[in-house]
């Protein structure tokens, strides 16, 4: 899935409205293909801003500021930009932010690059060992419910959670050349 | 390659102190180290975040906060040191270009920190250049004590994206330790935007 598609997977709106009706008004992001769809939304939309950054640790810094100036910021990023996050996560531990991030997964379903592998299966233990809440969502129809639950955790019960968007949701990567 | 550490002058703690003494209304995010103790040694008030960890943040964190309250000058202060780990982030700025935000480096080329090592600006690397190319609206270089009331000037205007290196000089002085509880900190700090905690 190099390309944006035409119609969005219908779990991908769901992300958006949620987002919206939780009245985010920031989204902090390294694009993923899995996150298309959100982020053309986010910028498309007047009450809301869309954060583009270098290296995902930056939107972990953005979001807390966000919340400093009382708004609610949700950072996007895929899982390789886990490993970049790291040390700026004492932060969210430190000052108790609430923190609500979407992580699309590489490197463990039907991955074509094997480059993706080490941090993909580092994923979930990188941010347990930061403090932070592991939810998952595997299948189309856990989306809506698991991305909710999260949300509300991090931004009514001030908890640091991050839901992981299985690679399997998003489907496989077209490489030319490959069979 | 400038040479600033050859001819800096500026003392950090007078430059900071002058400088939010003329900015009162300014909500300050600090980098760690030296930039904390700075700004502290001012004089603390709950319009004061102050880093101690999270090196290379300050100035996204200073992004996040200009974002969500564009009524408010939103002042970076933070060291050279802090701001080479986060160069990106000044990419990031520049695409965001938050008129209310000004990010403040006092400059000395070194970690001051660690045993004053040299770090790269004084090795190459012009800070100012980098902001510049990075697409940030106003980009100031300060060499004398006496910019710093037009800087506060900017600063209060909120009229553009600023950056200021100021070239302090390396002198090491007595630490003056803001608190480090962050949840404190936090707290009061959106407390006095009237936000309240959950």
């Amino acid at each position: 899935m190099n390309s944006a598609i035409a119609s969005p997977p219908n779990w991908q709106e769901e992300i958006f409205s949620i987002l919206k009706e939780g009245g985010v008004r920031q989204v902090a992001y390294v694009p993923d293909a899995g996150h298309a769809h959100v982020i053309r939304r986010v910028h498309a939309d007047p009450d809301m801003r869309g954060v583009v950054l270098t290296t995902e640790e930056e939107g972990v810094a953005t979001v807390c500021g966000a919340w400093l100036g009382g708004e609610r910021s949700a950072l996007l990023m895929q899982s390789s930009g886990v490993g970049n996050c790291i040390n700026m996560l004492s932060l969210i531990q430190n000052c108790r932010f609430p923190f609500f991030s979407l992580i699309t997964m590489r490197g463990e379903w039907a991955e074509f690059n094997p480059w993706q592998a080490p941090m993909g299966k580092a994923t979930q233990g990188a941010l347990e060992l930061m403090g932070i809440t592991v939810l998952r969502a595997n299948k189309p129809e856990e989306v809506a419910a698991t991305v909710r639950a999260g949300f509300d955790a991090a931004f009514e019960g001030g908890e640091p959670v991050v839901v992981l968007l299985s690679q399997s949701l998003i489907g496989r990567k077209k490489w030319e050349g490959t069979k | 390659m400038r040479q600033a550490t050859a001819v800096a002058t500026i003392d950090r703690r007078e430059f900071v102190s002058r400088l939010l003494a003329a900015c009162p209304q300014a909500l300050v995010i600090t980098g760690l180290g030296s930039s904390s103790y700075d700004v502290f040694a001012a004089g603390d008030r709950p319009e004061n975040f102050y880093l101690w960890g999270a090196m290379g943040g300050a100035a996204v964190v200073g992004l996040g906060l200009a974002l969500a309250q564009p009524e408010r000058s939103v002042m970076v202060i933070t060291g050279d040191g802090e701001q080479l780990m986060g160069l990106g982030s000044l990419s990031t700025i520049g695409a965001q270009q938050p008129a209310n935000l000004s990010i403040v480096v006092l400059d000395n080329g070194h970690f001051g920190e660690t045993g004053m090592q040299r770090s790269h600006t004084s090795l190459g690397t012009d800070l100012s250049a980098v902001a510049r190319g990075c697409g940030i609206k106003n980009v100031v270089e300060i060499d004398e004590m006496g910019s710093v009331d037009s800087l506060a000037q900017v600063v209060n205007s909120r009229q553009g994206c600023t950056f200021a290196q100021v070239h302090i000089c390396a002198a090491e002085l007595p630490r003056a330790l803001p608190p480090r509880d962050g949840v404190y900190l936090k707290n009061r700090f959106r407390a006095t935007l009237g936000f309240k905690p959950f």
